[in-house]
């Protein structure tokens, strides 16, 4: 017993000797009126007290996920010629935003095991518990989740997108897309060697919408009453004013 | 110019939606219609999520009834006793027809019935619209023929007489209720403000002197489609005001001209004009729903907290 916590702890130690120390470019994102997608850089360094051990190369992984919320995937069948929604399948999370940056291809740097225990790669985020007995195919509602994030821009993986300096300095972009949801978006940057996890590093990235954006997305679920309100009084004043200006430049 | 729209959640180009306004601005300047019918169908095919498309618009046709509205009061040619009824109907179909919709929504059908009614009402009205113009062509290089108001008998029969002295009738209010109150879900579920079926039914069913019927149907639907505005804003918060704003500039800027080139050209031809452009809009609609889809999943939020 004691034999295998001291192998443990060895085994552990040149681990610990390879630490990430890491930035963002920026921890604020904002929305604005004329938004069109946003980049994030994010860099670092790998902090050791000793020369890099021999073996396998260093390799890093980035990750940032937005915030999560559950969605319905429907899919169409045909029913009577014309193509409706007949089956549905609720996800219980999934991200709004989910991207992967790496050195290499995410499986030849990272073993299934430490996938599942640090919950890195699409598959991980997403979690389904139930899908309606009616439903034979469950699996492949999720896929088509990652499918059609993946399509929008929402969810990517990009392999061989961070690039690593002298196995010290490592630095990734991360294209944010214009429909960007609110929240806060977590950063988490993995140094693995031999498809191991040997330290990780968590930041936050807050997204907001400003300006005009975010007093009309807040009014409009917030008050929304008051919202509905605003929308008529302007309707009104645009519609009798411009029909007034009209006839005033007329006459 | 990309501008992001912070109710439908996408970038749209601001030009793009400057001459969707326009061209419908255009036509209605024409035409004198209402638009709604069109603005929503085009701002499904740029994108905009359809129950998006439908608060919006009727947001729109707040904007582009209310001077219509003004000008007829000061001409006096609105009924208010045949408006008011009409309205009441109007507003319990509109109640209903907000349920419905996001009875619907939830259920991840409310695109389907959307484009559905989309593609009856202007298969409908493209259709009847192209054979009366036909029609009118043959009958213009005839002698000019008289159009004859039709009072149906068994409407005499119906309880709750009221008179309407300004349309100089003495009528059952049941009717309008009912023509209000399915204009009222009209413009719940498609965003539209439903003059083209008001109108005819108040001509053609209730009787009423043609001289009012564009001022009561408009002061019906400014009412109506403002109250669906709000309730579409209150249960779906659905309701995008910048895109309405770019709509609207869009629409009154191209209404003026449409009103001025619309009188240059010929009456028959502008019908025939306007039955083509709305049966190719069904055309498309239809031909989106009948194709199979390259993708068949889609995400489906949920709008619509707790």
């Amino acid at each position: 017993m004691i034999r295998a916590l001291v192998l443990l702890v060895l085994a552990a130690l040149p681990a610990r000797a390879e630490e990430v120390v890491a930035g963002l470019s920026q921890t604020r994102v904002s929305i604005t009126a004329n938004f069109d997608g946003s980049e994030i850089l994010v860099f670092g360094a790998v902090k050791r007290d000793t020369p890099p051990p021999e073996g396998p190369p260093l390799e890093v992984i980035v990750t940032v996920i937005g915030p999560a919320a559950p969605v319905n995937v429907r899919r169409k069948s045909r029913v009577f010629g014309i193509w409706v929604n007949t089956e549905a399948v609720e996800i219980d999370t999934a991200p709004r935003f989910y991207a992967i940056a790496t050195t290499a291809p995410l499986f030849d740097i990272l073993s299934h095991t430490e996938d599942l225990r640090h919950r890195i790669s699409i598959p991980q985020g997403i979690r389904s518990v139930g899908a309606p007995p009616e439903v034979a195919d469950a699996a492949r509602f999720s896929d088509a989740l990652i499918r059609l994030r993946q399509a929008s821009g929402h969810y990517r993986v990009d392999a061989g997108d961070v690039g690593l300096t002298e196995d010290t300095l490592f630095h990734a972009s991360f294209q944010l897309p214009a429909n960007l949801t609110e929240g806060n978006y977590t950063v988490r940057i993995f140094l693995t060697r031999g498809r191991e996890v040997i330290d990780h590093q968590v930041a936050l990235i807050d997204v907001r919408k400003v300006g005009l954006e975010w007093f009309l997305y807040t009014l409009a679920h917030e008050r929304p009453l008051a919202y509905g309100m605003l929308a008529l009084a302007l309707a009104l004043l645009a519609g009798w004013g411009a029909s007034a200006a009209f006839r005033f430049i007329r006459t | 110019m990309q501008l992001y729209l912070p109710i439908a959640e996408v970038s749209v180009n601001v030009f793009l939606l400057l001459g969707i306004g326009g061209i419908v601005g255009l036509l209605s300047g024409m035409f004198g219609v209402g638009g709604g019918f069109l603005i929503t169908p085009l701002l499904f095919f740029i994108g905009i999520p359809p129950p998006v498309a439908v608060a919006t618009g009727a947001n729109q046709v707040v904007a582009s009834s209310i001077s219509g509205v003004l000008a007829h009061l000061r001409r006096r040619t609105v009924d208010f006793v045949m408006g008011g009824v009409l309205l009441a109907g109007g507003l319990v179909g509109s109640a209903a027809g907000i349920y419905a919709f996001n009875l619907l929504q939830r259920n991840g059908q409310i695109d389907l019935v959307v484009q559905l009614s989309y593609v009856v009402f202007l298969g409908v009205i493209g259709l009847l619209m192209f054979q009366e113009s036909l029609r009118a062509l043959i009958r213009a290089r005839r002698a000019p023929g008289r159009i004859e108001r039709r009072q149906h008998l068994w409407m005499h029969r119906l309880p709750f007489k009221v008179k309407f002295r300004t349309s100089g009738l003495y009528i059952s209010v049941i009717p309008p209720l009912a023509v209000g109150a399915s204009v009222g879900v009209l413009a719940a579920i498609m965003g539209v403000g439903g003059g083209f079926i008001m109108v005819p039914a108040m001509i053609y069913l209730l009787g009423m002197p043609t001289k009012v019927v564009v001022g009561t149907s408009l002061f019906q639907i400014v009412f109506v489609t403002a109250f669906t505005t709000v309730m579409h804003a209150v249960t779906n918060y659905s309701v995008d005001i910048l895109l309405a704003v770019i709509l609207i500039i869009g629409g009154v800027i191209g209404a003026q001209i449409g009103t001025t080139v619309g009188a240059r050209l010929k009456a028959e031809q502008l019908r025939i004009l306007l039955a083509v452009v709305v049966l190719t809009v069904c055309g498309k609609l239809l031909f989106d729903l009948v194709v199979e889809p390259s993708e068949l999943y889609s995400i489906g939020y949920r709008t619509t907290r707790g």
